[in-house]
């Protein structure tokens, strides 16, 4: 009699199987070919083409009934497996058993669905099968929201978008797909995918799904709603282990098999995506074919061993090229070649290791992908092609990336002098009229004859239409990029970027991730360009920042409440008190700004300390930002026999207005209520010197490395008025300057006239720098401990773990 | 026995960050790169003791937040011009469990 093999689960791996079966073996088996799914097999890679209407569900079936019916294969199709009985050998579905000498579980994965309320009702689908793929197919001029931005989801939304939905694709993490693809390659992606209507909500958490009787909108974390007539949850998938573990066998997250395909029982095998080989889980099909091979030799009583080779990841949506093989993960002694040309949208990243190529990541243009992937394979040295490799097999003179790429791809209109708004249009015609110098085309546009920090880009303009060089450029901002801190500015406004990974793609950096001088530059002008829209980002600041603290030289931190204007109340200095008492701070010290600082205050302290000094009413000094530090003040005419103005009062007026404020570097102010200026606000960056008829303000000073004396900027009897000019002036400091560049250094480069003319001489242009501060301060007027001494917060300012104690075992 | 010990979850360390471990022997800085490498030094710089967890991460590199020096998570070498060496660490991500091995450590201790 022949033996029975009993086979559950009718998907990829399995079909795969039974052609090898019969090939080799025909004969050998009789078969008993269990699904849960209503269908035989069918290509579940192509469900994406049939979802978008590129093929039919009838191209895509790759056995159909006669194929089974000339391989006697009995199909139980539409039953599920419900239970295994390993003594008697027999499997139960819901209409009888059947009994097996060899079975083999092929049962796939189940997709994962997050625990969030709404989850269960009707419109909520997964990506998995038929069944979802029609529902997704029927969302023409309907709401759909797609939960996951990895492989599944993005064919997912793709293919509803290509069907006529409206749809949003959120994903928690900060960037697309980040599994396969580092940051750079993610913002192509976006923006490749936003370019055909779908939007992109990063770092998105779904709260709940919202509805009655029928699923009606998606509610995230942070409050924002998106309406969702369908819901596609395609946050990843895990093995489908429950028959395995209900007959004991081996499991851990997948069933346990050996090289051969074998579980813990050795009649029982198990195959493709529902299994554990190594420690290794499995979601491509690639290596689960070589597993199909391997349990056809095994079956048929020959040797075979499962040995995984690395698999290649291409997205499945037409016009959005990626590609991403091998290991980004986990080994030291890795290197990376990047290019970027960001004219064409092209990014290209691998990964080294020993002179191999352990990764590949990617856009744009992956015609070479299948040649580093053999390279990788193979294992072959590249050291001999280093220097071109990344250019691809038909190119070994490889030319350098094109550091003009940015410039020349902006359009006519981008402004490029944004004093006197000529776009870059206007330089072009004025160099085609024959203006060849930068002299020349000053004279006869006006560009870069304000403020001068346009030069560079004005220059490159010219160059571009030249096609010379560029004289003097100036150097470009760290060595990761040859564009200058003006150009850099000028083009995240231009082009409109709004991160540092595309700012670092469309600007063509040299290097993955930036460095310590970039990173934080380009967080600080990306932030202040879009205080709506960019997220700040901690890893990108310094230490101080980061922490909201001043490090100190042993590792702990120091602390500074603010003091509005340096004035107090009892009640403050009691909570203060406490604090330093409640921590075991070892020094508490008066500041050279009016303040407390609390010094010597523990890492994991910290939050602690803010929640008490929060709940007393104080929020942080800044005493670590480049941002607004302190406005000293002096006791003024309500107090002094000789003060002329409320110099306290204007002074905590200023500091309520301004706290919080990030700025190019530390932005400190005196209010001083008489010349006699007790206050020393003519060395602050912005001072405030009250005479009997007014307000005397003045800029750029300093006392630090070098000692600067104020320069007067304007006088006014109105205290409103000199608020308003204090505000414009900073935010125009904010919009204009250098990263790290105080206000009298930026004033040397800008000059003071300059100054004037934007914030004294022109009360509209004044306005409106007001309302973009205000509209930044919505934002960042807000303490940061609000959020990070939160029960969730906490404990990340502790160490991991502490193995102290293991170590004394 | 494993030399490995189970410290904490991936997604505890923030990428381009660190987390701090103590151990009998001093601390240990795990650092997380960008595509989720992860990299065990010693949290303190050769320079002036600064604690390198709090650098800036970039690429395979952190710089050190008291003055600017910078080291190589794979040997933990400072970059020229500046000369020190940082003890490395054995580590691995498991299943999103992060493993160290600080047996180098203890052994030193
Ligand atoms: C705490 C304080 C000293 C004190 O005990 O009084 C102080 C402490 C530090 N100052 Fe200061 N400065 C302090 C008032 C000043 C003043 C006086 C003032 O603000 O009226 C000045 C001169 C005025 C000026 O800024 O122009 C001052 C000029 C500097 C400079 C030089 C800046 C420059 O442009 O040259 C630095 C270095 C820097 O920022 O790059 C600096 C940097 C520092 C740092 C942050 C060093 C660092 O980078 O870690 C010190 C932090 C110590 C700590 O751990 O807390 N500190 N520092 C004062 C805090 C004031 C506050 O309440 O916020
Ligand atoms: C939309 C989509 C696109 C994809 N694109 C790609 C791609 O481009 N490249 C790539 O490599 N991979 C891709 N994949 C992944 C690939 O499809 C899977 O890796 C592969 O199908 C897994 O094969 P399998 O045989 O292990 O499981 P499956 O193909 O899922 O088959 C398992 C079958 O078992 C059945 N079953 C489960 N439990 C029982 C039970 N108790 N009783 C009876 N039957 C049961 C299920 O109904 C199912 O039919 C994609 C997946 C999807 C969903
Ligand atoms: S002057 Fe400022 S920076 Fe220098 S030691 Fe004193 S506090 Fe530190
Ligand atoms: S302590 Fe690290 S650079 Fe000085």
């Amino acid at each position: 009699m022949k033996k029975k093999l009993v086979i559950i689960g009718a998907g990829m791996a399995s079909g795969r199987l039974l052609e090898q079966v019969f090939e080799a073996g025909p004969g050998a088996w009789d078969v008993t070919l269990f699904n849960a799914e209503p269908r035989g097999n069918y290509n579940r890679l192509m469900l994406s083409p049939v979802l978008s209407g590129e093929k039919r569900y009838e191209e895509i079936v790759t056995h159909d009934d006669a194929w089974y019916a000339a391989h006697n294969v009995d199909c139980r199709f539409g039953e599920p497996v419900v239970r295994i009985d390993r003594a008697n050998r027999v499997v139960y579905s819901g209409s009888g058993g059947a009994p097996y000498d060899a079975l083999v579980i092929a049962t796939g994965s189940a997709p994962f669905v997050i625990p969030v309320p709404g989850r269960d009702l009707p419109g909520v689908v997964a990506y998995r099968d038929l069944e979802d793929t029609r529902a997704m197919m029927d969302t023409a001029g309907k709401d759909a929201v797609v939960i996951g931005g990895g492989l599944l989801g993005l064919e997912a939304a793709a293919g509803m978008a290509a069907r006529g939905a409206r749809v949003t694709v959120i994903h928690l993490m900060g960037h697309l797909m980040e599994r396969q693809l580092d940051p750079a390659a993610g913002y192509l992606l976006q923006k490749d995918l936003e370019k055909r209507g779908i939007t992109v909500h990063c770092k998105g958490a779904t709260k709940a799904i919202l509805g009655t009787t029928q699923a009606e909108a998606v509610l995230l974390e942070d409050g924002t709603v998106y309406p969702a007539d369908l819901v596609c949850m395609a946050v990843g998938i895990r093995p489908e282990t429950r028959l395995a573990v209900d007959a004991h066998l081996e499991v851990e997250r997948g069933i346990v098999v050996d090289d051969a395909l074998r579980t813990s029982d050795p009649h029982i095998f198990a195959l493709g995506e529902c299994v554990e080989h190594r420690g290794q889980l499995f979601g491509l099909v690639a290596p689960l074919y070589d597993q199909a091979k391997v349990l056809a030799k095994t079956l048929l009583d020959q040797e075979a061993v499962f040995a995984p080779v690395q698999t290649a990841t291409k997205l499945k949506v037409t016009g959005c090229d990626l590609y991403s093989a091998g290991d980004f993960a986990d080994a030291p002694g890795r290197e990376d070649i990047v290019f970027r040309d960001p004219g064409r949208g092209i990014y290209k990243r691998l990964v080294l290791e020993n002179d191999r190529i352990t990764g590949v990541v990617m856009y744009g243009d992956t015609a070479d992908g299948a040649w580093f992937y053999g390279l990788m394979k193979d294992g072959t040295d590249i050291g001999p092609m280093r220097e071109t490799l990344i250019f691809g097999p038909a190119f070994q003179g490889g030319a350098a990336p094109d550091p003009m790429a940015a410039v020349a791809a902006l359009p006519p209109e981008a402004e490029i002098c944004g004093c006197n708004g000529v776009s870059k249009g206007t330089i072009l015609e004025a160099v085609a009229g024959g203006a060849c110098t930068l002299d020349q085309v000053r004279a006869c546009t006006k560009a870069s004859g304000s403020c001068g920090t346009c030069t560079g880009l004005v220059q490159q303009v010219m160059a571009l239409a030249l096609g010379g060089a560029v004289a003097d450029a100036p150097a470009g901002m760290c060595k990761c990029t040859d564009h200058s801190h003006e150009d850099v500015r000028r083009l995240i406004r231009s082009l409109g970027l709004k991160s540092i990974p595309a700012v670092m793609q469309e600007l063509g950096w040299t290097s993955v991730g930036g460095c310590h001088s970039c990173r934080p530059a380009l967080n600080f002008y990306l932030l202040a360009e879009w205080p709506l829209e960019y997220q700040d980002d901690r890893q990108s600041r310094f230490v101080n920042e980061r922490n909201h603290a001043n490090i100190q030289k042993d590792g702990t931190y120091s602390v500074v409440p603010r003091m509005w204007g340096g004035v107090t109340t009892p009640a403050e200095l009691r909570a203060i008190a406490d604090a330093a008492e409640k921590y075991g701070v070892p020094m508490v010290k008066v500041t050279g700004g009016q303040r407390i600082d609390l010094l010597g205050v523990r890492k994991e302290d910290l939050p602690h300390m803010w929640a008490d000094l929060n709940a007393a009413g104080m929020v942080s000094g800044a005493a670590y930002s480049k941002g607004l530090r302190t406005v000293k003040t002096c006791v003024g005419k309500e107090f002094c026999r000789v003060g002329t103005q409320d110099s306290t009062g204007l002074g905590i007026k200023l500091e309520k207005r301004m706290w919080g404020s990030w700025t190019p570097h530390k932005l400190k102010l005196g209010v001083s209520g008489c010349p006699r200026n007790c206050a020393e606000a003519t060395c602050k960056d912005i001072g405030v010197v009250c005479v009997d008829s007014g307000y005397s303000i003045v800029i750029g000073g300093a006392a630090g490395m070098e000692v600067k004396e104020t320069v007067p900027l304007a006088s006014t009897p109105s205290e409103d008025e000199a608020i308003a000019i204090i505000l414009a002036v900073t935010q125009l400091y904010r919009e204009n300057a250098r990263y790290l560049d105080r206000v009298w250094k930026w004033m040397g480069r800008v000059g003071l006239d300059w100054i004037k003319a934007q914030v004294v001489d022109d009360p509209d242009n004044r306005r409106a720098l007001v309302e973009r501060f205000e509209t930044s301060q919505s934002v960042y007027r807000r303490d940061p401990w609000a959020d990070l001494s939160t029960p969730a917060e906490t404990p990340r300012w502790a160490p991991l773990a502490d193995l102290t104690l293991e170590a004394a075992e | 026995m494993s030399p490995f010990i189970d410290i904490g979850s991936l997604d505890d360390i923030p990428r381009q960050g660190a987390r701090v471990v103590k151990t009998a022997g001093g601390c240990v800085a795990v650092f997380r790169t960008l595509d989720d490498r992860v990299f065990a030094l010693d949290d303190r710089c050769p320079h002036k003791g600064g604690p390198l967890s709090e650098g800036i991460v970039h690429g395979t590199a952190v710089t050190c937040p008291l003055h600017n020096w910078v080291f190589d998570l794979n040997t933990g070498t400072a970059q020229a011009p500046d000369t020190g060496q940082l003890q490395t660490y054995p580590v691995h991500v498991n299943a999103g469990r992060v493993m160290l091995d600080t047996s180098r450590h203890q052994n030193a201790a």
